[in-house]
């Protein structure tokens, strides 16, 4: 396997192929959900738990308003900054205009009052249990650590699953290889002018290694880094005109579209962005929490315009630990909540719509008295990302102990 | 000393409760009688002593600096191992020197909540409308060191200038292995302004005392009780008087969880759901008395639920206090399992990713036989054959902390402490107090490598030998004039692979790192001249090498 690396990289999209073909595989356990999604996977986390009442606020809900009295969005219609349209109910917030298109078009869809089936408003637990995909308890490994390791090994890509961010995320932890890289930028030898020189030195220390981990990670990066530098990809400039803002989720989008454009085998990437913990002066269709959403939509929108052609084979996936309060609290900002947004683009999602399960804002509907309901397990919508090739066997390598037939299908693709 | 620390804290908490139920528990401060050997002999190893340097300094410290090295090497291993458990007698002036340079360490939380308060509040305090344009400009007034970052700053900073340079080195292995056991994340809401105190009054106080002290300590500490939501954990309500629609307020079982799984059995040792149920109801009241403005401890009666309880074969009667909490803490802190657990840990730490069993077995006796009192431990850990095996020397795999301060140790190198290096080491991938998950950060190896995380680890090194680090110094050039001759590529390899590696290069290392140091790049010099030595790219390629990844 490992020799045929390069040969493979270079033997044509054969890389992308990801999700299995076996014929077990064709074999669709999940009846309900027909086609497959993309096969590039690429999960944007919200870390801090984003306000879905106000990424996608139901402004046809009476109670929002009531319950909203500083941070609510105007109803659609209202004049410049109110919400944008996407049907009797809901709006999308002013600040995710550059969304606006994608789901006009039918490429972005929004399932709301999604979360954990077994909720904890611990940010730091909430983000444990949804990357490691198991809900009230923690798990060595991830799900995109497990998705890695139940598809047949057929690639064996050195960015096979790459995290843009110093660290993997917990959602990429375990036993499949997975990078980390800061920057496309940051990824290569800086060794002054003395680089190819020196980039040889370390590699013939490193095939040298002892240490096995060392060995086979050692020789990883310097594979990885001529796959890098061979094609200039921190340079490569985005296609179709799209335009990145110059923020961090912005530049890491931008090298995630990079690492596509080339071809290197990739499957997974995950990224994340904070400043969602708004509990004090959240703002409205402005202040923090737009500027937030701003950055968010801007940076999402150029990337499926930078990929518009490689977006039916492509899926993004945004998720959150979990939503905020429905009332505000008395800092103009609210606390930490149950239900909240995930946003779906491309891998052929029936996008235009919204998925979940709504009821109305009123107390006795709440959770507890006062969160939104989760009415949608997160695990639901990321099996549909997934496809419908997913036997039941791999979804319960994915997320243990998860019956996909146990709840309704969403019914997101084909 | 610490004995007299301990119960001064425990005075100043003001929990005057916890006092009857620590003279009631047999290991209490007053009963406890001898102190327990803490003597280390070394076994017999059949090593060069310069082998057994390069263990006892990659185990029991941040590898080896050249004054560190030296003091081995005049006094032996084994003294120097027994000096490293009493680090009170080491003299350490010049890191106390340095360590002025930042105020906020000697500062206790509500102090630091004051002073470093958030922008918001200080402009709330000048009575400016929240978001006003005069707010604003009153928060961008603010000078950088005054905000409320400046503590973890500083925390870091300590921590850096203190594993490079102290000579209390064995003290500075445990205070970070201990913190990481009883992990807090500095990210988490209002703990910023505690994990100073957290660090130095709970973990560094008492790593070279009695477990049940330490565990005791952080129990208590508001860093703790915030982190892992105690301080928010009331009796269940009676249900006949809630009141609908209000939020429910009741057990948290967060810390009584991690406290039993992370703390002291570990997990799956014996311990049912009930028991955490149990045992969080045990330590409903221990609360904060104002998180973000009075982070002590206070013992709350009305939110402690006083029934009976029973926490494995623990059984409580009705009625307690605090002391369900202190109970509960006693008969941990000397369970079996803890004891194993604490062993394995400790083992994993200092001598190999999987530790011996026969020895994790011997580890857990001598803490049970001690009551729990680590300076034997730590000393029959030292003492043992395995520490001392070819199996263990050079087994485990550096962290990216133990990586960077090894590479400026062994460079001979100096730190302020300044921010670029601490933003070098969280790019190394684990930032330092920010470990979000209680767990802390991963003890063995297959987390922390992988490519990315690799390259940044040569990066670093070749950084740090070019003196590329803002106040992180190193003279290698120097070094090389002393030791080697300019001009002779091998003879300056060798040099440094005995100065930075500690050993001798294979001849095909050291073909590798002929052929990359004569190949570089750059001006081809007058003829007859020798072609410059690039030497902070030799001490780079040895910093990123394998071998240097090790200890």
């Amino acid at each position: 396997m490992k020799f045929s690396r390069r040969a493979f990289f270079k033997s044509s999209g054969l890389a992308l192929v990801s999700f299995g073909f076996a014929p077990q595989f064709l074999e669709r356990a999940v009846a309900e959900t027909t086609k497959r999604a993309g096969k590039i996977l690429v999960v944007i986390f919200q870390r801090g738990a984003a306000d879905g009442l106000s990424m996608v606020p139901p402004t046809g809900d009476a109670q929002y308003h009531a319950m909203r009295s500083t941070t609510a969005l105007r109803p659609p219609g209202r004049g410049a900054g109110s919400a944008l349209r996407l049907d009797d109910t809901f709006s999308l917030h002013p600040a995710l205009e550059a969304l606006y298109p994608f789901w006009s078009t039918g490429t972005m869809a929004v399932v709301h009052a999604v979360g954990s089936p077994k909720p904890t408003r611990s940010h730091f637990d909430a983000q444990d249990f949804l990357e490691a995909g198991t809900p009230g308890r923690r798990a060595e490994d991830g799900w995109l650590n497990r998705t890695l390791l139940s598809s047949p090994q057929l690639n064996a890509s050195e960015f096979r699953a790459v995290a843009l961010q110093p660290n993997l995320p917990r959602s990429l932890l375990g036993a499949a290889p997975a990078v980390a890289i800061n920057s496309l930028a940051d990824f290569r030898l800086r060794a002054g002018r003395s680089s190819a020189a020196t980039e040889r030195g370390f590699e013939s220390m490193y095939s040298a290694a002892v240490d096995g981990a060392l060995r086979h990670n050692g020789q990883e990066i310097f594979r990885a880094l001529r796959e890098v530098q061979s094609v200039k990809l921190e340079e490569m400039p985005a296609q179709n005109g799209a335009r990145y803002p110059n923020s961090p989720l912005g530049k890491r989008l931008a090298d995630i579209a990079r690492l596509i454009h080339a071809d290197l085998g990739m499957e997974i990437a995950a990224t994340d962005c904070g400043g969602w913990d708004t509990h004090v002066n959240q703002g409205n269709e402005q202040g923090q929490l737009a500027a937030r959403l701003r950055d968010f939509g801007d940076s999402i929108a150029a990337f499926t315009t930078d990929l518009r052609d490689k977006m039916a084979d492509l899926c993004l996936v945004t998720m959150t630990e979990f939503g905020r309060t429905v009332k505000e609290n008395g800092n103009r900002g609210t606390d930490h909540g149950t239900g909240s947004v995930m946003l779906v683009l491309g891998g052929g999602v029936r996008g235009g719509r919204i998925y979940g399960r709504w009821t109305e804002l009123k107390p006795a509907n709440l959770f507890e008295g006062r969160d939104l309901p989760v009415t949608t397990d997160y695990r639901t919508v990321l099996c549909e990302v997934l496809g419908g090739q997913f036997s039941l066997e791999r979804i319960d390598k994915v997320f243990p102990g998860f019956d996909p037939r146990a709840s309704p299908s969403l019914r997101m693709f084909g | 000393m610490a004995m007299r620390r301990t119960r001064l804290w425990f005075l100043a908490l003001g929990a005057a409760a916890a006092l009857p139920s620590c003279a009631s528990n047999p290991h209490s401060l007053n009963a406890r009688s001898p102190t327990p050997p803490a003597e280390v002999a070394v076994p017999s190893t059949h090593w060069t002593a310069s082998k057994e340097a390069v263990h006892v300094l990659n185990r029991l410290a941040f590898g080896y600096s050249p004054e560190d090295w030296e003091a081995v090497a005049k006094i032996g291993v084994e003294r120097w191992i027994n000096q490293q458990l009493k680090p009170n007698e080491i003299s350490d002036q010049w890191v106390a020197y340095k360590l002025r340079a930042f105020p906020t360490l000697t500062r206790s939380s509500a102090e630091l909540e004051e002073e470093y308060a958030p922008p918001e509040e200080r402009a709330k305090v000048l009575g400016l409308p929240p978001a006003s344009p005069e707010a604003k400009s009153a928060i961008e007034a603010i000078p950088r060191e005054e905000l409320p970052q400046q503590i973890l700053v500083e925390l870091t900073a300590a921590k850096v200038v203190r594993a490079v340079e102290s000579r209390r080195q064995l003290q500075e292995v445990l205070v970070d292995f201990w913190f990481n056991h009883f992990n807090v994340s500095a990210e988490k809401g209002p703990v910023r302004w505690m994990v100073t105190s957290y660090e130095r009054d709970a973990i560094r106080t008492h790593v070279f005392g009695y477990f049940r002290e330490l565990l005791g300590a952080t129990a208590h500490h508001p860093a703790m009780l915030f982190y892992l939501d105690n301080w928010l954990s009331v009796r269940e309500p009676d249900p006949s008087r809630a009141k609908p629609g209000s939020p429910r307020a009741g057990l948290n079982e967060n810390y009584a969880r991690e406290l039993l799984e992370l703390h002291t059995v570990g997990v799956n040792r014996g311990y049912t759901q009930q028991d955490v149920s149990e045992t969080a109801r045990c330590f409903t009241g221990w609360s904060i008395e104002q998180p973000n403005r009075k982070a002590t401890f206070v013992f709350r009666d009305r939110a402690h639920d006083p029934g009976p309880k029973r926490v494995m074969r623990l059984s409580i009667p009705r009625g307690g206090g605090v002391s369900d909490g202190e109970a509960v803490l006693d008969y941990l802190a000397l369970n079996p399992a803890t004891a194993r657990f604490i062993a394995t840990k400790l083992c994993r730490k200092f001598v190999s990713d999987n530790p011996p069993p026969q020895l994790v077995d011997r580890i857990a006796a001598v803490f049970l036989q001690t009551g729990g009192y680590l300076p034997s431990v730590y000393a029959a850990l030292f003492s043992a054959p395995e520490f001392w095996s070819d199996e263990a020397f050079g087994a485990k795999t550096k962290t990216p902390f133990e990586f960077a301060v090894s590479g400026i140790r062994a460079l001979g190198g100096q730190t302020t402490g300044d921010v670029q290096l601490l933003q070098q080491i969280e790019r190394l991938g684990e930032p330092l107090y920010r470990a979000q998950a209680p767990t802390g950060y991963p003890d063995a190896a297959q987390a922390w490598i992988n490519a990315g995380a690799l390259l940044n680890r040569i990066n670093f090194g070749l950084a740090l030998a070019s003196n590329r680090i803002h106040g992180t110094t190193a003279d290698v050039r120097g070094y090389a004039r002393r030791h080697a001759a300019w001009n002779d590529v091998h003879r300056v390899a060798d040099a440094f692979a005995n100065f930075i590696l500690h050993r001798e290069l294979t001849p095909q290392t050291r073909e590798t790192l002929y052929r990359a140091i004569s190949e570089q790049e750059g001006e081809t010099p007058a003829d007859g001249e020798h072609k410059p030595i690039d030497v902070p790219l030799v001490a780079g390629l040895m910093l990123g090498s394998p071998d240097f990844q090790k200890r």
